[in-house]
């Protein structure tokens, strides 16, 4: 089918009105980009999910993370996008300001997590510190950076992690949040983790699970097969992203993620502890871990603060009073989902606003 | 509060930060324009006896030399185009040095050949300078100072878009940025920096006779910063079509990966132009035929009403904002 006809079906769809939870903040921004709201039916409603890692982590990583950059003779290295999420005693890039005193954290932004190997090499006598954040995307990575910093007797290396898997999170929306009709997949996800992983939740809850990629027509041609399997009373797995997922995954990063990781308990910012939704170093790589588990503290949110109501796709970013009343801006975020790139009240903000 | 790298992004942060801060101490009327660059009076007497163009702009760039240029070719073309889009004629440079210790001289002596030779290039000469040194790691830092002059008859301003106009773009978006972050993350590929002065494409306008309103180099906070700057300067509404801005598809998918929208990517060789509807073909033609304008494109239009509106790929119509923060990789 062609955009224009994928288009024409979903703007005349006159059928009873759809809740679809775009799991990726990728494919919100996309969302975005190419106005597809503005394209389809106002009876299909597009949600934005939990699946920006940035959004999702809470406070008490950013200010483990502070205290370790603190610390004399430590050095953090980060992904540009943490800099701005607020932690307790303020954001990444705050801290890496001096303060009154002159002090400061040690902190800068990598463009790839294998520089912290040059870096340790090059500079023995300071213990790097990696704040390795984010989803099935990109803990193989880090897993290759720990079994490489391993493999070559690096010892000044630490993982912060907060990595996080998308099925149990999914699963927990699927159980307390019972209006969502479909899911728009992760495309980047799927292609580690296969698209056979949505095969149990499609079953067990009856819903259409539809992995999709990110260019304006694949978004459109995912929705189109989400509706048409509502309308035909199926709830299945759907790949619509075949030259980048498999149906089994990558191999490769699957087997580096078990190689590495084991599951536990993960804190997800508006959701909560998610039983076995964490990759943490498995025994074996523990003298590589920068203090990663129990990360369970949030900042006590204010009372209108919707954060959570907003990651779940209970409400709209523009339905948070904070979002209404301009209290929480990208200028001067108070949740992470207005920081990140990725992030849902931001890509409404700068889009909407 | 404290500065942070988001006040060096030209977004809405550094926008901000002029605000509260410099444009508070500094307040008078010539800098209260917030034009590319500052527009003087030499007077005598009572008689005003010309027009000049004033701008200074400073470098800070890493890697001091890229894949189509260096950080002296770009202190020379950065200053001289602040001057070319106000209309004038650039004629002096100043430029101040700010040296860490460890740089090495060789690699200086080349920095600022590669400036005699691109100010030569655009038609300026320099004619002060200063030079410091200060403890570091053999970094460099560059000010340059332009002055040119603005011929009679010439009135440019960020300010006097109107409805009616359409707005060209001299070329490609985002490729000193997309550039700059290659090297940093040590990424091989063919992407080279726009990095140029513009005098060829200004020139060909005013020698077509294109009445000119608005000229603009679309720098840091891009194509999307720089539009919003206008419409707010202009009062005017300003409508973009996504297929029609130039992108090269190199640059558009390593902006994909990493997050980027080549819409707020920095640029050191691009400029738009504002000119009135019936002149737009004339206009078009004159950029094309030079080196720098060869990719120009006719990108959107001015209408009335507030802001900058772009009308998607599918036919959707979403509003182009201004960059906020920093405008970074992300992490997935």
């Amino acid at each position: 089918m062609e955009a224009k006809d994928l288009i024409n079906y979903l703007k005349n769809y006159d059928g009873r009105e759809l809740k679809i939870m775009e799991v990726c903040g990728t494919h919100t921004a996309a969302i975005f980009k190419n106005g597809i709201r503005d394209l389809i039916s106002p009876k299909i409603k597009l949600i934005s999910g939990p699946g920006c890692p940035v959004c999702v982590t809470p406070t008490a990583y950013i200010d483990r993370c502070v205290k370790f950059a603190r610390t004399p003779g430590c050095h953090l290295l980060t992904f540009g996008d943490m800099m701005k999420v607020p932690g307790t005693h303020g954001s990444l890039s705050e801290n890496k300001a001096a303060d009154e005193s002159g002090a400061r954290a040690n902190i800068s932004i990598m463009y790839s997590p294998f520089e912290v190997i040059e870096r340790a090499k090059a500079d023995p006598e300071t213990l790097f510190g990696v704040a390795a954040v984010g989803f099935e995307t990109t803990a193989p990575v880090y897993a290759l950076v720990v079994q490489m910093a391993k493999q070559q007797g690096i010892g000044n290396i630490r993982l912060i992690t907060a990595l996080k898997t998308a099925i149990p999170a999914l699963r927990w929306i699927c159980e307390n949040q019972n209006d969502i009709d479909g899911f728009l997949c992760p495309g980047h996800v799927s292609v580690i983790t296969g698209s056979r992983i949505y095969d149990e939740l499609a079953r067990e809850y009856g819903r259409p699970f539809v992995v999709s990629g990110f260019e304006a027509e694949h978004i459109l041609a995912a929705i189109y097969r989400i509706v048409r399997q509502i309308e035909a009373g199926e709830g299945k797995t759907e790949n619509m992203y075949r030259n980048a997922v498999r149906e089994e995954g990558n191999a490769k990063a699957l087997e580096a993620i078990h190689a590495v990781y084991e599951e536990g308990p993960a804190m997800w910012r508006g959701l909560g502890i998610i039983e076995g939704s964490g990759l943490y170093l498995k025994e074996e790589y523990s003298s590589y871990d920068g203090g990663s588990h129990e990360l369970y503290e949030d900042m006590e949110l204010p009372a209108e603060c919707c954060c959570g109501a907003v990651i779940t796709g209970q409400i709209n970013p523009d339905q948070c009073p904070m979002f209404r009343n301009g209290r929480c801006t990208p200028m001067d975020p108070f949740g992470p989902c207005m920081v990140s790139s990725e992030g849902s009240c931001g890509i409404w903000y700068r889009n909407a606003h | 509060m404290k500065i942070t790298m988001a006040h060096g992004s030209g977004g809405k942060s550094s926008a901000q930060l002029m605000a509260d801060i410099f444009g508070k101490h500094f307040k008078n009327q010539t800098l209260d324009k917030l034009e590319d660059a500052a527009i003087v009076q030499v007077t005598s007497g009572e008689y005003a006896i010309a027009r000049i163009a004033v701008s200074t702009d400073s470098f800070v760039v890493t890697p001091l030399v890229f894949n189509g240029g260096d950080i002296g070719k770009l202190c020379v073309c950065g200053t001289v185009n602040d001057l070319l889009m106000m209309g004038a004629k650039p004629k002096y440079l100043t430029c101040g040095f700010i040296l860490e210790e460890g740089l090495s001289i060789e690699l200086l002596d080349k920095i600022v050949e590669s400036m005699a030779h691109q100010a030569k290039e655009a038609g300026v000469i320099v004619v002060a300078g200063d030079t410091k040194v200060i403890e570091g790691n053999g970094g460099l830092f560059i000010n340059t100072t332009g002055i040119g002059e603005i011929p009679k008859g010439r009135n440019i301003s960020s300010a006097n878009g109107v409805p009616g106009d359409v707005v060209i773009c001299s070329g490609n978006l985002g490729d000193h940025h997309a550039c700059i972050l290659s090297h940093r993350m040590e990424i091989s590929n063919d992407i080279r920096s726009d990095c140029a002065a513009l005098n060829d494409v200004v020139d060909s306008l005013f020698a077509a006779g294109v009445d000119v309103h608005t000229m603009r180099d679309v720098t840091r906070g891009g194509l999307g910063t720089v539009l919003n700057e206008i419409a707010d300067s202009s009062k005017c509404r300003i409508e973009l079509e996504e297929d029609n801005i130039p992108i090269n598809p190199e640059v558009k998918s390593f902006a994909d990966i990493l997050g980027l929208d080549p819409l707020y990517m920095g640029n050191e060789g691009k400029m738009i132009a504002f000119v009135p509807e019936e002149q737009a073909e004339k206009a078009l033609e004159a950029m094309k035929a030079t080196e720098h304008g060869k990719d120009s494109a006719i990108i959107g239009r001015v209408v009335d009403g507030e802001g900058t509106f772009i009308k998607t790929h599918l036919g959707a119509t979403r509003r182009l904002d201004v960059l906020y923060g920093e405008g970074l990789p992300r992490i997935c």
